[in-house]
C-alpha cells in the first residue's frame, strides 16, 4: 500500500520558481539493526529519487541509509511552460514507485 | 465499590481539581512542547508522515471486506459527515459489553458484526490507517470524551491507574505529567500527556502508532509490566486521559518526538 | 528510557574522520574545498535522532554560466559517511534542498556544493543528539 504525498502548485506564472515537496511511504531499513536473536535485518532503502518535467530530468537524488523513514524531499524548479511532473522512487528489493502532478503555467 | 465510584464520579463531573491536577487554563497540547522544526512537520499535510496512513485509510474505507463483502463506505457513506466528531468522544460506552471501547476496538467490532470480517491485529498498518482516517475527521473538534454518565466508574478506574505508583522506578503517570511537566527528562520536554493527536507519527518509532502503544512504552520505561494490547486497564487509561483533555481540540495525526 | 524491552545493544562500527575525508574525496577528487556560499540549516539539539529536518541552500544566481551542479551531504559518526547527493541544474532557480536525516550520535554534518565552474564550497554544523538512531534494536 505504498503512497506518496506530493505538493506542487496547480498554477504558476512563466518564470516563477516553485517549491516541490514529496513524501514517500518507505521503512528505509538501514541494514544496521539486529533482531533479538542477533541477526542483521537486511538493508531495504530507496536509493534513488528522480523528477522529470515533460520528460526531461530536472532533479535527482541519491539516498543512503541515513535518510529517515518515509523520505521527505523538497527542491525548487523554474517553470516556463505547462506540463506534467513525473516522480520516480527506486530502491532495494526491486522497489519502484511513480507519481505525477500537473501544472498550468500562464 | 459502586457508591465510592459514584462519589468520585460526582467530584469529576463537578470539575473539582485534585491537588496535583493541571488547572484548565494551563493545559497545553504536546504540540506546544516541540521545537519549531518538529511542529512544521505536523503543520503541513504533505510534510506530515502520519498523512500517509490517512491516505491508506481512505483506500481501506472503500474496500469491500469480509464474508458480507461490504466496505465501511457502504454503511457509513461519506466519512467527512458520518465520522465528524466521532473520535473526539472516544473511548465511548459500548452497550454490548457494558464497558468503554476505544476507536480501534470499535472498528474491529464493526468488522465482526457488520462485515463478517476477522479483526485487524492491534498496531497493524490497516487498523492504524483506518483509525487515523476516522480520527482525522475530528480535526479541530474539541474533545468531549466521558460525558456519558455510564462511563463514570471507568473514568474513576482510569484515574486510579494514572495516579498509582508502579514499577521499579515507583512512579505514577501523575508524578511526571501533572507535577513536572515543562521540566526535562534526559533532554526531552516532559509534556502534560494529553492524547489529542492519536494515532500519531512518533519520530522514535518512525511510524504511526496508537495511544496504547505509547502507554505500553511509557509503562515499560518506568520499569513496570506493561498491559497487553486491548487490556481493560489500557482502555480505562485511554478513557481517563481523553476525559482529562476535555475541550482541547483534536489534532490527529499529530507528530511527536 | 521509554521504549523497547532492554536488549543488549550491538553497536556497529562507527564512521571515522578518515572515512568522512575519503567520502568527500570521492566527490571532489582531491580538489580544494572552500568554506562559504553554502548554508546548512539543522537544529543544534535534535528532537529525535531518527528524524532530523535539514535544509541545505547555496548562494548562487542559478544561471546557465553560474549555477550549482550538485550538493553532497556527509556525516561523521553514523555507520556510513554519506547522507545524500542532490543533482540540480540552472533550471532549478534556487539551490535549496530539504530532507530528514538520521543521526546516530552527536556529530558534525558537512554539506559540499559543486558549482558549474568546477569549484567546491562547503559548510558544516555540529549537532547534539540525545537519542541514538541507527543503533536502535528491534522490539
Amino acid at each position: 500500500m505504498a503512497s506518496a504525498l506530493i505538493n506542487v502548485p496547480a498554477k504558476a506564472k512563466r518564470g516563477d520558481i516553485i517549491e516541490i515537496k514529496t513524501l514517500m511511504s518507505h521503512i528505509m531499513e538501514t541494514g544496521y539493526r539486529h533482531t533479538a536473536t542477533g541477526e542483521v535485518v537486511p538493508r531495504d532503502i530507496i536509493t534513488s529519487f528522480t523528477c522529470r518535467f515533460n520528460g526531461a530530468e530536472i532533479f535527482r537524488a541519491d539516498l543512503f541509509p541515513a535518510i529517515s523513514a518515509n523520505p521527505f524531499i523538497t527542491f525548487f524548479t523554474t517553470v516556463t511552460q505547462s506540463g506534467k511532473f513525473e516522480f520516480e522512487w527506486i530502491g532495494d528489493k526491486g522497489f519502484s514507485e511513480t507519481a505525477s502532478a500537473s501544472i498550468t503555467v500562464e | 465499590m459502586r457508591s465510592f465510584s459514584a462519589i468520585t464520579a460526582a467530584l469529576l463531573v463537578a470539575g473539582a481539581v485534585g491537588a496535583t491536577e493541571i488547572p484548565q487554563a494551563e493545559r497545553r497540547s504536546g504540540y506546544s512542547f516541540m521545537k519549531p522544526d518538529t511542529r512544521a512537520m505536523q503543520d503541513e499535510d504533505t510534510a506530515n508522515p502520519g498523512m500517509l496512513w490517512v491516505l491508506d485509510g481512505e483506500a481501506l474505507w472503500k474496500r469491500k471486506s469480509g464474508a458480507a463483502e461490504k466496505a465501511c463506505a457502504d454503511c457509513h457513506g461519506d466519512i467527512s459527515t458520518s465520522m465528524k466528531g466521532i473520535a473526539a468522544r472516544y473511548p465511548a460506552f459500548d452497550n454490548a459489553t457494558g464497558r468503554p471501547i476505544d476507536l480501534e476496538q470499535r472498528i474491529n467490532s464493526c468488522r465482526a458484526n457488520h462485515q463478517q470480517a476477522t479483526p485487524l491485529p492491534f498496531e497493524s498498518r490497516e487498523l492504524l490507517a483506518l483509525a487515523a482516517f476516522v480520527a482525522r475527521q475530528s480535526q479541530g473538534v474539541p474533545i468531549e470524551t466521558g460525558a456519558d454518565p455510564q462511563l463514570a466508574p471507568f473514568i474513576a478506574k482510569g484515574r486510579e491507574l494514572y495516579m498509582q505508583r508502579q514499577g521499579q522506578l515507583n512512579l505514577g503517570c501523575t508524578n511526571c505529567h501533572d507535577d513536572n511537566w515543562d521540566k526535562r527528562l534526559a533532554g526531552s520536554a516532559i509534556t502534560q500527556g494529553h492524547p489529542t493527536g492519536y494515532p500519531l507519527y512518533r519520530l522514535e518509532w518512525q511510524s504511526l502508532g496508537s495511544l496504547q502503544r505509547r502507554l505500553r512504552a511509557c509503562i515499560t520505561g518506568i520499569r513496570a509490566q506493561a498491559y497487553d494490547y486491548g487490556a481493560p486497564e489500557l482502555v480505562e487509561l485511554e478513557l481517563y486521559l481523553m476525559s482529562r483533555a476535555r475541550e482541547m481540540p483534536m489534532e490527529t495525526p499529530a507528530v511527536r518526538p | 528510557m521509554a521504549g523497547a524491552v532492554p536488549i543488549v545493544t550491538v553497536r556497529p562500527a562507527e564512521a571515522t574522520p578518515a572515512m568522512l575525508a575519503s567520502a568527500i574525496r570521492n566527490v571532489t577528487n582531491g580538489a580544494a574545498v572552500k568554506t562559504g556560499k553554502v548554508k546548512l540549516d539543522i537544529p543544534p539539539l535534535v528532537e529525535n535522532g531518527n528524524t532530523v529536518p535539514m535544509t541545505v541552500s547555496v548562494d548562487s544566481p542559478m544561471a546557465p554560466e553560474d549555477h550549482v551542479a550538485s550538493i553532497h551531504v556527509f556525516n561523521e559518526k553514523n555507520p556510513q559517511p554519506n547522507i545524500g547527493n542532490f543533482y540540480l541544474g540552472p533550471h532549478a532557480g534556487r539551490a535549496q534542498v530539504s530532507t530528514r536525516v538520521r543521526l546516530a550520535d552527536s556529530q558534525k554534518i558537512v554539506a559540499i556544493a559543486k558549482l558549474s565552474d568546477g569549484s567546491y564550497w562547503s559548510a558544516s554544523a555540529d549537532v547534539v543528539v540525545t537519542l541514538a538512531a541507527c543503533t536502535e534494536e528491534l522490539i
